[in-house]
């Protein structure tokens, strides 16, 4: 009886170790795209990262209920949304229309450009280019935005994408195509 | 194929067509190189700001740990050292405090002693001038028979 007792507790303390091992990994596997999804959202890297930071900690203390049904990005991104969503949502409530403070500027966030051999011209020209998305990124609905950044952003599947945002495969599509028709329109206003 | 190519060639593609089919908008292709640009530029950005906060929040750890605890060190030795001298200290100002207290009680019992010494001789005399003319008494009816 006793010994059962102690294999018993071996066992759990030998799962427990096991699960946060597991977890680990997948914190070092998934915070980059998480971080880089919230960034590309909110255009504040302190935000970006404080609401990485959250999204793992919820994880963390859920993760135990975690029975991969889906895959833990499709989990991890869902927290993120929500936390996301919450966040605005309080944010709103507290400062009625105040602009996004720490926000970066359209023309700041536009500067970033891996630094390929293309021409001098050639990198305006993309410069030029991603200001406009951006622009057009700005003028989405919350939902569009998420779904367009999962899409271009994460390169997510649709089925994925209904799945982190828990609408349905054709109200996912649905967005996607009205934000894809805002980047063409912005696009071409800037031509 | 790019994704926007994947995407459109999905069955419910009509309104993105029927944005391409507008008057002044642009080709696929530039939307679609606008897209692949925009996804580097968000990847170039995150992954630099990424790095950078990784960076930021390892180095302190590495560094400021041994830092702490030698000033952790430092700070417990010198509060021990400086409790010994407190003590040592207060121990010295008791001490006197204790001798002056001594001091002062000793004088205070010699001065009420000399006090004692000069009452009591005050009151010898005193009786011994109210009992020396009743004891002289005799002598001096004497004295006066003797005038007779």
């Amino acid at each position: 009886m006793a010994a059962g007792s102690v294999l018993e507790s071996m066992n759990s303390a030998a799962a427990a170790q096991i699960a946060a091992d597991e977890f680990t990994r997948v914190v070092a596997q998934h915070r980059p795209q998480i971080f880089r999804f919230l960034l590309a959202s909110t255009r504040d890297v302190d935000l970006a990262e404080t609401l990485t930071q959250e999204c793992f900690l919820k994880a963390h203390r859920n993760w135990s209920g975690f029975r991969g049904d889906s895959s833990a990005m499709t989990w991890l991104m869902r927290i993120a949304i929500n936390l996301q969503k919450d966040h605005w949502r309080n944010r709103r409530m507290r400062f009625w229309r105040t602009t996004r403070t720490n926000s970066v500027d359209l023309d700041e966030a536009s500067e970033w450009l891996p630094s390929g051999e293309s021409s001098a011209e050639q990198q305006l020209l993309a410069k030029e280019q991603v200001r406009h998305v951006w622009k057009a990124v700005e003028g989405l609905s919350e939902r569009q935005r998420s779904v367009f950044l999962l899409r271009y952003i994460e390169e997510r599947e649709l089925s994925e994408i209904a799945q982190m945002t828990g609408l349905s495969e054709g109200t996912v599509k649905a967005h996607l195509s009205r934000a894809v028709g805002r980047v063409r329109g912005e696009l071409g206003r800037g031509k | 194929m790019s994704l926007w190519e994947k995407w459109k060639e999905s069955p419910d593609e009509s309104d993105a067509r029927t944005h391409s089919e507008a008057p002044g908008a642009i080709s696929d292709l530039n939307l679609d190189e606008a897209l692949r640009n925009f996804k580097l530029s968000v990847a170039a950005w995150s992954e630099a700001e990424y790095t950078t906060r990784r960076v930021v929040e390892l180095a302190p750890r590495r560094n400021w740990r041994p830092v702490a605890a030698w000033a952790l060190g430092c700070a417990l030795v010198a509060s021990s050292i400086s409790g010994v001298v407190y003590q040592r200290h207060e121990q010295q100002v008791q001490a006197k405090q204790a001798a002056a207290r001594l001091a002062a009680q000793q004088k205070q019992a010699a001065d009420q002693a000399a006090v004692d010494e000069e009452q009591l001789l005050a009151s010898v005399d005193s009786d011994v001038s109210r009992q020396v003319p009743s004891a002289m008494e005799p002598l001096a009816q004497m004295a006066e028979d003797d005038s007779k």
